[in-house]
């Protein structure tokens, strides 16, 4: 405390004539320190964040061509998300479109359906104005999913980054979820040696996706990996992930999943420890059998906590491109490729308004589904 | 009694545990087994690697340093320059972000801001038409920035008063945030640009600040939600002795938030100590970071060099394992503190 006290002196000083120039600046920063706490951050985030942002719109809406001495850029109004979408580029984004089979029909019409049941039974829970607009979204992002899935790979031909995205998204962070609430629930329990599973589990996040993309290409080689004696007893040793679309896709997710099921698992142990035990003990002498005290004490509690971790997840989950980049290389043909991977190869071939465009879909696709999963899922239950 | 049935009151069963540590080993061993592969793959020699799958050291194979030798002695100063630049990025855009992050979250946890809609809406205008200018019309930028820059000062005096709507903490909160949902891809074009153009390509100081604010709003998140769980009253009675804004938050607060800093660290600095994308854009040769170098060990018509990828994976993983272990007792209780409360 005798900082303080000094500090103090040194303001009732601070009146006299006779004060030095340093106490004239502690004065200003005293003064001004609302906005010397929050500025920099903010400065920062315009300079580096929205600018470029910003930016980015901008070159999305140009086409852009690096000469001598600079860039040359025109502008092309929506021709580079025409492209993307109607365009030469369209099986790249959002697939190949074939005659849609009797599967894809059903498909399609039963995601209809649910959609419609899903806007009749909010219209009837009493309907607001914003409500009805900010549910647009979601609405119409389901059914275009739904009908882009019945016409691509339902209807027998291969889908685009937008589709392989929302696949890693959601086939990714679904297992993740499940797997990683699991291991917590388990390592919750009173069981010995728990910290030990703690440390141990933990390990995977810490290593650099790019290393794992390539230890696990060892791990699943057929010919050289430690499971190759395996893969040869079933008679698959010619077998290569890296040439089968949905092997690839979930050689991928396999290897994201080793790295983020750690995270799940942490944050949702520390939720399942904040349970407090009497409920589960006193349930347990009232006879309730573990999976009654799971669905009835336990999850109601840790919902919260769940919520949030997948929000956290999800926005990661959509920037997904070491993993794919360095596994497949987008392969086979664009089987593997995730949108962001999709941006970083139009970049590579110079050509920067795609690359913008791209990404912008993607930023529109990850901000849709983040909020309407914010508001629809994780203020739901954070209210009720 | 069966094997299912409670021992006592709050116990397993002896079947449920059994099941317990089975499941929870099957884990450990499905996390354990590419690490190890990991290590004694940069432990054996070449032909070793190529000829099949040999699993135990001294009885499957003579283990071999020779991609150790290659990395640590012949391309010692490859390896050394890279180490270096990771080092050091990590530990100062780290440094920067919570820093900067910290301060703003004090910030918005004690101090009322209200900044005006108009106001920022003006801002991205300006921004926008001061681009589009520059790109589109051949405006020379200082030009356009400084017509942007008169126009937003112009406007916002005179509209200030007209559009009263503000904004609160939370919005700014909020905003600082949502910066994470932003995929590096959307903005590293401009970025590149950005450091293009005054120089900075391939240097550690474009590395060091693009990290510390992709870090951000991690930051301003966890420490926001460790800084609101702190008690008012000891603030409250150093501000009462006369103590400032600075010295509450030295003298006061960071001590009590050792725990939520501590963890907000070793995340900030493992995932900036990993990061690969932007320091693939941002740096060439100079100033490479140790994931480029992994990447660089997939050389061309020599395939990839399994062995000494491995080493630098393992030489790569040392530090922060050290690190987490260390803080290991912070992570779970300083991350948690706000999350948990979600």
């Amino acid at each position: 405390m005798s900082d303080l006290t000094s500090e103090s002196a040194a303001r009732r000083d601070a009146v006299l004539p006779s004060r030095s120039r340093g106490d004239r600046l502690n004065e200003w920063l005293d003064r001004n320190s609302r906005h010397i706490f929050l500025w920099p951050a903010v400065l920062l985030i315009l300079v580096f964040s929205i600018f470029p942002l910003v930016a980015s719109a901008v070159i999305a809406f140009a086409r852009i061509r690096l000469q001598a001495g600079g860039y040359r850029v025109r502008f092309v109004g929506w021709q580079n998300f025409e492209k993307q979408i109607f365009g030469s580029e369209q099986f790249h984004f959002l697939g190949t479109f074939g005659a849609v089979s009797i599967l894809g029909w059903a498909f399609g019409l039963a995601v209809t359906a649910w959609v419609i049941w899903w806007i009749v039974s909010y219209l009837r829970s009493g309907w607001t104005l914003i409500g009805t607009i900010g549910r647009l979204f979601p609405w119409g992002l389901v059914l275009l999913l739904g009908w882009l899935l019945a016409v691509t790979t339902l209807s027998g031909r291969p889908f685009g980054t937008l589709l392989t995205t929302y696949f890693y998204v959601l086939v990714g962070c679904g297992i993740q979820f499940l797997i990683g609430m699991g291991l917590a629930f388990l390592c919750s329990r009173a069981i010995r040696g728990r910290n030990i599973f703690r440390v141990l589990f933990f390990l995977p996040l810490m290593i650099t996706p790019i290393g794992i993309g390539y230890t696990f290409r060892m791990m699943a080689d057929t010919s050289k990996g430690p499971f190759a004696p395996v893969w040869q007893w079933a008679g698959l040793g010619d077998f290569s992930w890296a040439t089968d679309p949905w092997a690839a896709r979930m050689f991928i997710i396999i290897a994201d999943s080793w790295q983020w099921i750690p995270f799940v698992f942490i944050m949702l142990l520390a939720a399942f420890e904040n349970v407090p035990r009497d409920f589960n003990e006193a349930a347990q002498m009232d006879g309730a059998s573990e999976w009654q005290i799971f669905r009835e004490i336990t999850w109601p509690q840790i919902l919260p906590v769940a919520a949030t971790v997948m929000l956290i997840r999800v926005i990661e989950a959509f920037k997904i491109v070491d993993l794919p980049n360095i596994m497949t290389s987008g392969g086979p043909g664009i089987a593997t490729e995730s949108m962001s991977l999709h941006a970083l190869f139009a970049w590579r071939s110079l050509d920067l308004g795609q690359a913008s465009a791209v990404a912008y879909l993607l930023l529109a696709v990850t901000v849709i589904t983040c909020v309407s999963f914010f508001n629809l899922v994780v203020l739901k239950r954070v209210r009720t | 009694m069966s094997l299912f049935t409670p021992r006592r009151i709050g116990q397993m069963s002896l079947g449920g545990s059994l099941i317990t540590y089975a499941l929870l080993l099957a884990w450990a061993a499905f996390v354990i087994f590419p690490i190890y592969w990991l290590v004694i793959t940069s432990f054996k020699s070449i032909s070793d690697v190529n000829a099949g799958p040999v699993y135990l050291p001294f009885i499957d194979f003579q283990p071999s340093l020779h991609a150790w030798k290659d990395l640590l002695i012949e391309d010692w100063d490859d390896t050394r320059r890279a180490y270096v630049n990771s080092i050091i990025i990590a530990l100062c855009s780290t440094a920067l972000s919570v820093l900067v992050g910290s301060m703003a979250a004090y910030a918005l946890v004690r101090v009322t801001y209200a900044p005006r809609f108009s106001t920022i809406l003006l801002f991205v205008l300006s921004l926008g038409g001061a681009l589009a200018a520059s790109l589109a019309y051949g405006v020379d930028w200082r030009l356009a920035g400084a017509v942007a820059v008169a126009i937003f000062v112009l406007a916002v005096r005179g509209l200030g008063n007209r559009f009263a709507a503000t904004l609160g903490n939370g919005d700014i909160l909020f905003w600082m945030i949502s910066q994470r949902i932003l995929a590096p891809v959307v903005v590293v074009v401009p970025i590149y640009m950005m450091f293009q153009s005054v120089g900075l390509l391939d240097t550690r100081t474009a590395i060091i600040v693009t990290y510390a604010v992709i870090n951000l709003p991690i930051v301003v998140w966890l420490m926001f939600d460790f800084f609101n769980s702190i008690p008012r009253d000891l603030e409250e009675s150093a501000q009462l002795d006369g103590a400032t804004m600075f010295t509450v938050f030295r003298e006061v607060v960071l001590p009590l938030s050792k725990p939520g800093l501590a963890a907000t660290t070793l995340l900030v600095m493992i995932l900036a100590w990993n990061e690969y994308l932007l320091a693939l854009f941002l740096s060439t040769a100079d100033a490479q970071t140790m994931p480029i170098l992994v990447a660089a060990m997939n050389a061309g018509e020599r395939g990839i060099l399994w062995w000494t990828m491995s080493a630098v994976i393992v030489v790569m993983i040392l530090p922060v394992l050290v690190l987490a272990i260390v803080l290991q007792r912070f992570i779970s209780k300083g991350i948690l503190v706000g999350a948990v409360k979600g």
